[in-house]
């Protein structure tokens, strides 16, 4: 018992020291590399986030969301949209994108919610689409179309904080994904994540134990909505331009290969099926042509050799084991 | 009403290349319940196929074969092409993962439809090409008052055809009657002694072959084919799947050709650059009332 309790405070002494580790390792990066890669790292941090934000959809209810990229594009184009035509502070619209593709993915997703698995996936897709094409045909002049819509301030707190450079993107993109890991981690521990991974291993069961499966697969697409509606507006104003054709079909699928690679429902996986999309083609960009083409296969390889993702959750297993012990040690 | 004929018969044109293309999605996905996102980079691949068989190898295909002869020979050949080149995907790519569930292999035949997509860019270039002008002649018919060209007939008779001869084969052969076991019931199948890995083969290669035919047509059609164009019409022929029913294949064919139909009537009468926009939310309309799709049945959920 004792060399068990041990090896698990060991463990996760070790884990932390990872985090802490990664963590400095960030810090330190932009002083390191120049100023191409810092900007590759702040697309990863974008690719990271949203691949959080549908790890929340499809890793832990397992729902089949392949439209979530339209959702990111609801928050990109608010805040395009807000700034560039009325002037509002990008640090204002946050929020609100976040607030606004939320709202969207509300009233979008209630009346589908009760389709199951594949009947889903093509109705997200469907969504994502209609999104990507009305954003196109410049409804009442205000998306420009396939222009789409230029001159995005960068975001800024008074005149002294102004994320104006590469190397300041790159921070204000991983404090934010830092701070949604630790309120991710926190949620998956808490009800509300039980409740979405209950309802992802069987739903009749979780309904059954009187979990209310519409409202927190709702609870789930919103929540993810409104992460991706932040990535959007970080990544409108680090382009300083959206247009429709960034929001295309194509990135959906790469957001849920970001999730499946890395692994169901894990935060560590997450981001390391973000850096694996987002890294791989720049590290393979001498093959030219051939690239996506290698990229394609390794998709396919990583799939054969490792179904499981690379890093997939390990269920509560730890805790269950410490709390079996304290029960133990209060009895002996 | 001349006008609406004609807009129907435009969009039954259309369909019928969704409807060829639905067919191997819904065959596969009966049998695997797997959505195989290569099919519609495969049904491209047919189109380049046709177009190499056509442009370059007309001097020997057209010539050996005849004007009419060279058209089909080019068809079966990007048949049988695309039908191993399914087959061989199904190997490489979903073979290894079906036992760990269904969602690796979404992954995978993503990371497949990439590779075959990117596969063409590199074999014949990115640029977008053209079909030879005259594979059949332009003639236009006139039946009554209203016109249809030449071509149309052929592309309707030979789709109708095929799905005609696809229906025959699942519904009224014993070879079909052992597709549509396994799609019921895979492992109660197989204990019956129906040889998984033949069907397997059998709707891995058949899906894509037609998806092959589809993609010759369409050149044929259009003319202007582009690597990229796979993702589109595969993403249609999808939506035509769900819509009339996944895994069910008269509801694949009634799909595609609603679908073609509706895409025709929506961009004659509502608007063109909102087409894609209407087939959508008529799409979402239809699943929103029938969860199952137009002619699926509604399963019973186990416990």
């Amino acid at each position: 018992m004792k060399l068990n309790k041990n090896i698990t405070e060991k463990n996760s002494i070790f884990k932390n020291w990872m985090v802490i580790l990664a963590a400095i390792l960030f810090i330190i990066l932009p002083f390191i590399i120049n100023a191409y890669w810092v900007d590759v790292l702040f697309f990863f941090g974008i690719y990271a986030l949203l691949g959080l934000s549908l790890n929340i959809v499809l890793g832990e209810v397992g729902l089949f969301d392949l439209g979530h990229i339209g959702f990111m594009a609801i928050g990109a184009y608010t805040t395009a949209i807000l700034n560039a035509t009325f002037g509002i502070p990008i640090i204002i619209l946050l929020p609100v994108s976040a607030i606004a593709a939320g709202a969207f993915a509300w009233l979008v997703c209630s009346p589908i919610i009760h389709l199951r698995g594949d009947y889903l996936c093509i109705v997200t897709i469907g969504m994502g689409e209609i999104v990507r094409l009305t954003l196109n045909n410049n409804p009442f002049g205000i998306t420009g179309g396939p222009n789409g819509v230029f001159g995005i301030d960068f975001p800024s707190l008074g005149s002294i904080f102004v994320v104006d450079n590469s190397t300041k993107f790159y921070y204000f993109i991983w404090l934010i994904v830092g701070l949604t890991i630790i309120g991710l981690v926190n949620l998956q521990r808490s009800r509300i994540g039980r409740a979405w991974n209950c309802i992802r291993e069987d739903e009749i069961a979780a309904e059954a134990t009187g979990i209310d499966v519409r409202y927190y697969k709702l609870l789930a697409f919103v929540l993810g909505a409104g992460l991706a509606g932040v990535a959007g507006n970080v990544y409108a104003t680090k382009l300083m331009m959206v247009s429709p054709e960034s929001f295309n079909f194509m990135e959906s699928c790469m957001l849920f290969c970001i999730v499946l690679i890395g692994g169901m429902g894990s935060i560590p996986g997450v981001l390391i099926g973000a850096a694996a999309i987002s890294l791989f083609p720049e590290f393979f960009r001498t093959f030219a042509q051939y690239r996506m083409l290698i990229f394609g296969a390794a998709m396919v390889a990583m799939m054969v050799f490792k179904p499981g993702g690379i890093w997939p959750r390990k269920r509560g297993a730890v805790k269950f084991k410490s709390l079996l012990m304290k029960a133990g040690d209060e009895n002996g | 009403m001349k006008i609406i004929l004609e807009q129907l018969l435009n969009g039954l044109t259309i369909g019928s290349f969704y409807a060829l293309i639905a067919l191997g999605y819904s065959m596969v996905y009966g049998v695997m319940k797997l959505i195989n996102f290569a099919h519609g980079d495969l049904f491209a691949l047919g189109s380049y196929l046709g177009y190499t068989l056509l442009v370059f190898g007309s001097t020997y295909v057209t010539v050996t074969f005849g004007i009419w002869g060279g058209m089909i020979a080019a068809m079966l050949i990007a048949a049988i092409g695309i039908g191993i080149a399914g087959t061989l995907i199904e190997r490489i790519a979903y073979r290894p993962i079906y036992s760990v569930g269904r969602l690796p292999a979404v992954v995978s035949a993503l990371g497949a439809s990439i590779v075959i997509q990117n596969g063409i860019m590199v074999a014949w270039g990115p640029r977008p090409q053209a079909y030879p002008s005259q594979v059949v002649p332009s003639i236009m018919l006139n039946i009554g008052e209203f016109k249809i060209t030449l071509l149309q007939v052929i592309i309707l008779l030979i789709s109708f055809m095929l799905m005609g001869l696809l229906y025959y084969i699942v519904q009224k052969t014993t070879f079909g009657a052992a597709i549509r076991a396994c799609a019921l019931d895979r492992d109660t199948a197989a204990l019956m002694g129906i040889n998984i890995e033949t069907i397997i083969f059998f709707i891995f290669a058949l899906g894509p072959a037609l998806g092959g035919m589809s993609g010759v047509m369409v050149g044929m059609y259009y003319r202007k084919i582009s690597f990229i164009m796979g993702w589109n019409y595969g993403l249609k022929a999808f939506t035509a799947t769900i819509l009339g029913g996944i895994g069910n294949i008269p509801g694949a064919m009634l799909g595609g050709l609603l679908l073609g139909v509706l895409e025709m009537l929506g961009s004659a009468y509502i608007s063109t650059a909102y087409k894609d926009v209407f087939v959508f939310l008529v799409l979402i309309l239809v699943l929103i009332f029938r969860p199952r799709g137009l002619l699926g049945e509604k399963v019973a959920e186990k416990v």
